[in-house]
């Protein structure tokens, strides 16, 4: 297939209108309709490109087909440059594909940020997860100066506003309002462990619809956490996604846990990589069973993977853990992917 | 100075305390200053609410002062100035993913909070200030908006 004979009747021609929007629902999109229907969904990462190419992006995202509901495209993650999210969600969904566009605080104003959430829904993005935003010293320009206009609750609470009362944070009315499922992001794992599910209950009231959380390494913290999010009534308010991680090695998962910020991995995850014959088949394996573990947990709505620099085992993961039975999430049908190459 | 700024955490009740106590006196004395004198004594008071607050806050003076709903601590002082925090980089010892020679802003938050009389006010979400105020008293401004109110 080639970039003139898409078929439209199945994409659309214009991407702000990908399915009907069903009753009840914010957005249009597939990933709200997986999470409300009731399923266990799945989420993953894609690491957007060093690129002007949208190939690139394709491919990437096609190592991903049949195991994730949606995919979330990374803000310049690590404060590090990369192609931006709302440009990589541009491209997934002239495909069809779910992208969840990520917003950080950290580069963007709110007047910005407000004209980027309606580019986005105009181009057929149907989810969008609020974040703070690492600093920009964690990156490779640590000279940049860093905007933290908004923080994520604030973020959550502007997009609400757009989409809800159909207005800028101005005031002024927008025509068209974006309709964005609007998610937020919540680390259990790090101080203040006690007040985490507090501050789950204010990304919750501040407009946050589904959660997706930091790397999962520690079953009784969660166990706590998710405990108290049930007996403040939250599970029953937002579906929560918890996050999981690939680690290829015990090297790295060290290496992880010193230098990635918020990342916490107990030492018997990391024996268990020391002591493996295969590390890296061991890594795949904790994965797994976490997510069945995760499915097991009264309140989660899901698992996020994420598998940096290891983007060819999610699928395997996923597979592994079984955790989605018999469903088999959309995929768009296999393309030559030469859509847009510039030669 | 940030050992104070510790020791404001560490006794927020006592300082919830006095500032529940001073406060209507300060704001009555504000707007008898303000009616009298207009804007004249804008410069020497701000300058006062600096030096005083940030003695025992590092105040930043960002003008939308939120410290009764913050257990105390200044969240200013967070490398992102995170209104709602904390973020999801705090270290496993309590520092921050940024400075990690500072105990995180609002790890201190939420500790100075469980300690106050109105401690759940942390609960409530705060909207991102307004960048017109920086360097503004809140102080005068919820003065004049007192007065405002009563006119």
């Amino acid at each position: 297939m080639s970039s003139t004979d898409i078929d439209v009747g199945k994409v659309g021609t214009n991407p702000g209108d990908p399915l009907p929007r069903l009753e009840g629902h914010v957005s249009h999109g597939r990933f709200e309709r997986v999470l409300k229907a009731g399923h266990f969904a799945v989420t993953t990462e894609i690491a957007p490109p060093d690129s002007a190419d949208p190939d690139e992006v394709l491919v990437r995202a096609a190592m991903f087909d049949g195991y994730v509901d949606a995919i979330n495209a990374t803000d310049g993650s690590g404060a590090h440059c990369h192609m931006s999210s709302l440009a990589v969600c541009a491209i997934l969904t002239r495909l069809g594909y779910s992208p969840i566009l990520q917003i950080s605080c950290r580069d963007r104003n709110r007047i910005s940020i407000q004209g980027d959430t309606l580019g986005a829904a105009a181009l057929g993005v149907c989810n969008v997860l609020c974040l703070t935003g690492d600093d920009v010293g964690a990156g490779d320009h640590p000279e940049a100066k860093p905007v933290f206009d908004l923080d994520s609750i604030s973020l959550a609470q502007t997009i609400r506003t757009m989409r809800d009362k159909k207005t800028f944070l101005s005031g002024r009315k927008l025509d068209l309002e974006p309709r964005l499922f609007i998610g937020s992001s919540i680390n259990p794992f790090v101080p203040p462990i006690e007040n985490r599910a507090d501050q789950l209950a204010k990304k919750i009231a501040s407009g946050a619809e589904y959660i997706q959380s930091q790397y999962c390494f520690d079953m009784p913290v969660l166990k706590d956490f998710m405990s108290r999010a049930r007996d403040l009534g939250l599970t029953e308010e937002a579906f929560i996604i918890i996050g999981v991680g690939v680690l290829p090695s015990a090297k790295t998962a060290k290496w992880m846990r010193s230098n990635v910020p918020g990342v916490h991995i107990p030492d018997d995850i990391i024996r268990r990589l020391e002591q493996a014959e295969k590390p890296k088949l061991e890594g795949r394996k904790i994965c797994a069973e976490i997510m069945q573990q995760l499915k097991e947990i009264d309140g989660v709505a899901g698992a996020h993977v994420m598998a940096y620099r290891q983007e060819q085992w999610v699928g395997d993961v996923v597979k592994r853990s079984g955790v989605l039975g018999d469903r088999k999430p959309w995929a768009p049908e296999k393309t030559d992917t030469t859509i847009g190459t510039v030669s | 100075m940030y050992s104070v700024r510790l020791f404001a955490v560490r006794h927020s009740r006592f300082f919830e305390a006095l500032y529940n106590f001073v406060n209507p006196a300060i704001l009555a004395t504000l707007r008898g200053i303000t009616r009298v004198f207009g804007k004249k004594l804008d410069a020497p008071i701000t300058a006062a609410e600096a030096g005083l607050k940030g003695l025992l806050f590092d105040c930043q003076m960002c003008g939308n002062c939120a410290l009764s709903k913050t257990g105390m601590s200044c969240p200013m002082n967070c490398p992102k100035t995170i209104r709602n925090g904390p973020c999801g980089g705090v270290r496993a010892n309590g520092m921050c993913e940024v400075k990690p020679e500072m105990r995180c802003v609002w790890v201190a938050a939420w500790d100075g909070a469980s300690r106050m009389k109105d401690g759940d006010a942390i609960k409530s979400v705060e909207f991102a200030v307004d960048h017109r105020d920086k360097g503004r008293s809140t102080w005068l401004k919820l003065a004049r908006e007192d007065m405002k109110q009563d006119n």
